[in-house]
Formats: structure tokens, C-alpha cells, sequence
């Protein structure tokens, strides 16, 4: 007989949610806007804007999370501004979960998007301008549209890397039950104490149902925003 | 004067250089393949600039190297037919269509109408470019280009590849563009028995 959830695992799963979604929808637009810059545009830095799109992916999480410390902590350049300008703090709270995994999953979605947004025919951007379309408008009529089935295999991979995200986050705002504690976190720390097999293999299922959940979803997205052409599995 | 050309281009192992003054409506642009007839229309609508020279045509200079004067492509009210057509494959024939029509405030010569009855297209319009037949395809994208409401029209090849019926369709269409336009057109083709019949200005690139 399986016991329904628990309140604890309820909190577990909406916090990791939450996070997630928060991450996604952050990295969603400057993921984008990067993937755009590094396809159509050639400059001068190009290959170090590249580069540095891509360290979170080869680093070691746990560096990329002390940085995000040393970066956004109170006394941080960036996080002892946003202290001071505005008074938010990222430590120890769920936004800066959501940062670290948002960072994590960047270099997934911008690799995606960019894949996509290199595919989209220049010729046909070319028509457009003949048609009297001006940069903007054969942006939002032509690239963009065509590239959506990258964007959302960018969405698929961003949330699949921020659910999962540990190393980073766990450095950078520390493992707090109902703030940054998500699913990968509450998984180890129940692992720390003995004789909660139980509680483990509970959180392990909940962890593949939602990720398989995440997958079936958006391969439906995807097929539907393609009409058939492409998918995810 | 309809036109009044002169563009000096290189381009990798193809270069054109290439001066007419014409006031004919229909301009035959001749010669074989890779002598760089599409590349002067690329320079025409703006997609390439020319290394040097000047472009005016019905009285409105595009692109002029001594002044550094250079329209960008969607402000030069160009129809280009595309030889490889180019229609939007998101977008069903009617999108297509539409998609130019509102420049110049969508006061042009046709209406949608217009363009359906004269290039027999209207059972397409609900579709996509990618079921549509090759001479189908070529028929929306001359659409596309008329209902956008140009100055002039470009049209590369537009019989390539089809067969000779359909070429015939299509060339009885350019025929009609050419007796009820008023805009001046450039027409770009290999076969001198096709151009011989739609003008007696060629311009013969080689």
C-alpha cells in the first residue's frame, strides 16, 4: 500500500517547481536573445561571449555556485547592489536557487535556440525584406516562428537541467528546508540519515515521474508547434 | 526613363559589370548560367551591394556609390520573384500573400481579388507552400510580389523547371502584368525564344 504524499513532499515539490519554472523563465529570454547574437551576428569577442555562454556547462557545478557566491552574496559586487539599490538579497533564498539553476541551464538553451535559429533559411529573411518587412518585423514574422520548435527544445532541456540542479545551488544558498531545498537536495539529505530508505525511494519516484511527466509534455509541444516535423524523442 | 542601371560587382569567380539606360517596361536580362544574372537582381533589390555604380529606376535612385547612397532592401518597393520562389513555409498562400501588402499605406494597382483571378490560385489559398505543385508555387510567389505593392518587379527565371504547359501559363500571366502594369520590369531568363516573345529590349550579360 502506498501512503499518499506527505505535506513535507508536497512543500519539496512545489519549491522545486517553483524554482524551476522561475529559473526557465529567466533564462528563457536573455538564452534567446544570446543564441540570436551568437547565430546571425559576427563580431569582434564573438568567441569569448561563446566561451563564456558555455562555462557552466564544463566547470565543476560546485565552482560555478561558489562564484554565484562570490558574485551575488551580501558583500558581492552584484548582490551587495541589489542589497543596497533595491534591497534583495539572493542568499539563502529561493530566487537565488532559481538563479543558480537558471545559470546552470543556460549554455542547454542556448545551444538548443541557436541550433534552431542557424537553421532558419536567410533567403527567406532576405524575402521578406523585399517585401518592404523591415529587421524587426522579419524577426518576429520569420525567425522567430521558425525557431520555435529550438525554443522549446530549449525550455525542455533548461527545466530538465534546472530540476536536477544540486552542485551549484547547494554551494551557493546552502540546503534550507522549504526555501532552497528542492528535490536533488531533499533526495541527499534524506540519504545523510540512516534507516529512511522509505523517504528516499519515495522522493527517487516522485523525481522520475516529473521528469518523465516534463518529457511527454513537451515532446507534445513540441510535434504540435512543428506540425510533426520534429520531436524530442 | 524606366531604367537606368550601371553596377560593377564582384563576386567570388562571378563578376558583373553592366550598364543600360532603358524606358521600355519589360526589360529582358539574357545570357548562360553563372554569368551573374541573378547576382545584378540581388544588387537590384538591395540584398547585395553593388563595388561600384548607380541604380535609378522609374525615377527613383536605389543605391548610387558616388553619394553613398544605399536604400536598404525594404525600402526599395521591389516585387522579386525569386527563382527558387521563397515562400514562407509557415505561413499558409493567403499569409503569403498578405504578407507584403500593406506597404505604401496597401494602395497598390491589385487587390487581393485581383491577384487570385489572375493567376488562378484560388483554391490555394487555405494551403501550405509545402503541398503546392512547382507551378503553383511559382504563381503565389509572383502574388506575393504583385500584392506588395511594388515600384517595379524582378522576376528570375520564372519558367525554370516548369513544364511547357504550365510555362505557358505562366508566361500568358507575365504577358498581362506587362499590358495592364504601369511598373517597370526587369525579366531575367536563358531562353531568347521566351524572351524574344514578352520584348525586343535584351540586355545580353556575358
Amino acid at each position: 500500500m502506498i501512503a499518499p504524499l506527505t505535506n513535507a513532499e508536497w512543500e519539496i515539490i512545489a519549491l522545486s517547481l517553483k524554482v524551476t519554472s522561475a529559473a526557465v523563465l529567466m533564462a528563457l529570454p536573455i538564452a534567446y536573445g544570446l543564441a540570436l547574437v551568437l547565430a546571425r551576428r559576427r563580431f569582434p569577442g564573438r568567441f569569448l561571449l561563446d566561451a563564456l555562454v558555455h562555462l557552466p556547462l564544463v566547470l565543476p557545478p560546485v565552482v560555478t555556485g561558489y562564484v554565484l557566491l562570490i558574485l551575488f552574496g551580501r558583500n558581492g559586487p552584484i548582490g551587495g547592489f541589489l542589497e543596497r539599490a533595491f534591497g534583495i538579497s539572493l542568499t539563502f533564498q529561493w530566487t537565488g536557487a532559481a538563479l543558480a539553476a537558471a545559470v546552470m541551464a543556460l549554455p542547454l538553451m542556448v545551444r538548443a535556440m541557436r541550433l534552431s535559429i542557424e537553421a532558419v533559411d536567410q533567403r527567406l529573411v532576405e524575402a521578406a525584406h523585399t517585401l518592404g518587412a523591415s529587421k524587426w518585423r522579419a524577426f518576429a514574422t520569420i525567425i522567430l516562428p521558425l525557431s520555435l520548435p529550438g525554443i522549446l527544445a530549449g525550455v525542455i532541456l533548461g527545466f530538465a537541467r534546472s530540476i536536477g540542479e544540486f552542485g551549484a545551488t547547494i554551494t551557493f544558498v546552502s540546503n534550507i528546508p522549504g526555501e532552497t531545498r528542492t528535490l536533488p537536495l531533499a533526495i541527499y539529505t534524506s540519504l545523510q540519515v540512516p534507516g529512511t530508505d522509505v523517504a528516499v525511494a519515495r522522493l527517487v519516484v516522485l523525481a522520475v515521474i516529473i521528469s518523465l511527466a516534463a518529457l511527454i509534455l513537451s515532446e507534445w509541444l513540441v510535434r504540435r508547434a512543428s506540425g510533426g516535423r520534429t520531436h524530442v524523442l | 526613363m524606366s531604367f537606368d542601371i550601371m553596377i560593377r560587382k564582384s563576386l567570388g569567380d562571378c563578376s558583373v559589370d553592366v550598364a543600360f539606360q532603358s524606358d521600355t517596361k519589360l526589360v529582358a536580362i539574357v545570357g548562360q548560367s553563372g554569368v551573374g544574372k541573378t547576382t545584378l537582381l540581388n544588387c537590384i533589390a538591395g540584398l547585395l551591394k553593388p563595388d561600384q555604380g548607380r541604380i535609378t529606376i522609374a525615377g527613383t535612385t536605389l543605391f548610387d556609390s558616388e553619394l553613398q547612397f544605399d536604400l536598404s532592401p525594404n525600402q526599395r518597393d521591389c516585387g522579386y520573384v525569386f527563382q527558387d520562389s521563397r515562400l514562407f513555409p509557415h505561413k499558409t498562400v493567403e499569409e503569403n500573400l498578405r504578407y507584403g501588402a500593406s506597404r505604401n499605406g496597401g494602395k497598390g494597382a491589385l487587390t487581393l481579388d485581383d491577384a487570385v483571378s489572375l493567376l488562378d490560385i484560388g483554391s490555394l489559398l487555405d494551403r501550405k507552400p509545402s503541398s503546392l505543385s512547382g507551378g503553383e508555387t511559382r504563381r503565389v510567389a509572383i502574388g506575393r510580389a504583385l500584392l506588395s505593392n511594388p515600384k517595379f518587379l524582378l522576376l528570375d527565371e520564372p519558367l525554370a523547371s516548369l513544364d511547357s504547359a504550365r510555362a505557358e501559363r505562366i508566361l500568358r500571366t507575365v504577358e498581362r502584368l506587362r499590358d495592364e502594369l504601369a511598373i517597370p520590369m526587369l525579366y531575367v531568363s536563358h531562353d531568347e525564344a521566351e524572351v524574344a516573345r514578352l520584348t525586343d529590349t535584351a540586355i545580353t550579360l556575358d
